[in-house]
């Protein structure tokens, strides 16, 4: 804590590390565009990987074959590091170097996370529950959208967390092929050699990355009412 | 394909391959005789165990690029701004799990260690680190994932590695270059991802397989 507290010292102290006249001049014209972009680029991703997850999930946890080689295909895309990924697909004629490219690569990250956690949460969902449901005469439809899936959302949230932060964290690099975003600054500032920028687009991503975290967290926990009442 | 193939026998494409794995194990092992003292000194205390998994969750959620990158202005650019980077990278990971593990170990194992008679240390060393090393050991999995991974980015703090030949077909708009950097990455990243997952099954103790497989 000691170095943190020096290092925030230095910070302001500093002349050369911030500059914070250049802050408040290019707040309007640099920094909020770049967090609109960081943002857009996030929560497009987000959405079209939701959209390609969850009938995924649902499919996965009820045809129990499929569920392997979904994860094998996932888990690879997953462990592929970004910067390479980005490569591999700006070598596909046809796909240049933009937004299009990371938003593929970002959705690509999200699929395994989401796709197991809607598979976890429809499992821990009680087989009794399951059959009160049927008992009271719903079908199968009706149960999975008012009973399984209803159930399930606190683990499907929870992987929304986690392929959230992952997402804000690699869309930073998307940069590096024109995507835009917070790591505009982050490079740029590399290039200039101007700590100012890389310093204002790093604590900035990282404020959004934890943002999101605690707001994605603090939803959970109220979807999950009864973990809060037995800890009570 | 062929042209890929001229890349990667480049005299310097050894150099960049030998720079991003010395790269890596050594953030690997300064992270884990960090993380791991840490979180065996705070098993006991309730207090250091919430505040390692806090500390670890947010630095878990600082993008990688921004480690780097708030590094260089501090450190300069170079192997060793991309090393000091890279180990902060990689001790989240490993003090969340070794946290959680140690913490995880049922007490009535412990008391009935206790009741037979071992000392403290005989409990660390006999039961409590043998029924943790597999939570452990995944959490070093995903360290060195994430650190082979993001090692790539070090080329951007002139870290070198194999980053710099994605950079370099980028730059000299070169395909095979582009290609040949991105799909060595690429394959390392997987090789460190399987490898590390037969060394995590590698260290679960018999016992504990026996009771996962009756468990299922």
């Amino acid at each position: 804590m000691g170095s943190l507290a020096l290092l925030l010292q230095d910070l302001i102290e500093e002349p050369k590390l911030i500059d914070w006249e250049w802050i408040s001049e290019n707040f309007w014209e640099d920094i909020v565009p770049a967090i609109q972009g960081h943002i857009y680029l996030s929560f497009v991703s987000l959405a079209i990987a939701l959209a390609i997850s969850l009938p995924t999930g649902v499919l996965a946890a009820r045809y129990r074959k499929i569920y392997p080689p979904v994860t094998f295909v996932t888990g690879l895309l997953y462990s592929i590091p970004s910067l390479a990924l980005f490569g591999i697909l700006i070598s596909i004629p046809g796909i240049t170097i933009g937004p299009t490219p990371v938003i593929i690569a970002l959705v690509a990250y999200s699929l395994l996370i989401l796709i197991r956690n809607t598979v976890a949460g429809l499992d821990s969902v009680p087989a009794e529950t399951i059959d009160a449901a049927r008992g009271m005469g719903l079908t199968g439809r009706q149960i999975l959208f008012k009973v399984e899936l209803p159930l399930a959302l606190p683990v499907i949230v929870a992987g929304i967390r986690i392929a959230t932060v992952t997402i804000i964290g690699i869309a930073t690099i998307g940069a590096y092929i024109a995507a835009g975003g917070l790591g505009k600054m982050i490079f740029d500032g590399i290039n200039r050699s101007f700590p100012t920028m890389i310093i204002t687009g790093a604590v900035l991503a990282t404020a959004l990355a934890i943002f999101a975290d605690l707001s994605l967290l603090a939803f959970e926990r109220r979807l999950r009412p009864w973990a809060r009442r037995r800890r009570a | 394909m062929s042209a890929i193939l001229d890349v990667l026998k480049r005299p310097d494409f050894f150099e960049l391959l030998r720079q991003h794995v010395l790269l890596s194990v050594a953030a690997l092992v300064i992270g884990i005789a960090i993380a791991l003292p840490v979180a065996l000194a705070i098993r006991n205390t309730t207090l250091g165990a919430a505040l390692a998994v806090n500390v670890g969750n947010i630095g878990r959620a600082v993008p990688s690029l921004a480690i780097l990158a708030l590094c260089q202005p501090f450190l300069g650019f170079g192997f060793d701004t991309a090393l000091v980077a890279l180990t902060a990278l990689a001790i989240p990971p490993i003090l969340i799990n070794a946290s959680t593990g140690l913490r995880e170990v049922d007490r009535g194992v412990i008391d009935a260690a206790r009741g037979m008679g071992l000392s403290g240390g005989q409990i660390l060393t006999r039961i409590q680190l043998p029924i943790a090393a597999p939570v452990i050991f995944a959490g070093i999995r995903t360290s060195a994932v994430q650190v082979v991974a993001s090692a790539t980015l070090a080329t951007f703090i002139g870290g070198g590695g194999l980053g710099d030949l994605i950079v370099e077909g980028t730059q000299r708009n070169d395909t095979a270059i582009l290609l040949a950097g991105s799909l060595s990455v690429a394959v390392l990243a997987i090789i460190t991802e399987v490898g590390f997952g037969a060394l995590e099954r590698g260290m679960t103790p018999k016992g504990l397989r026996i009771a996962q497989k009756r468990a299922r």
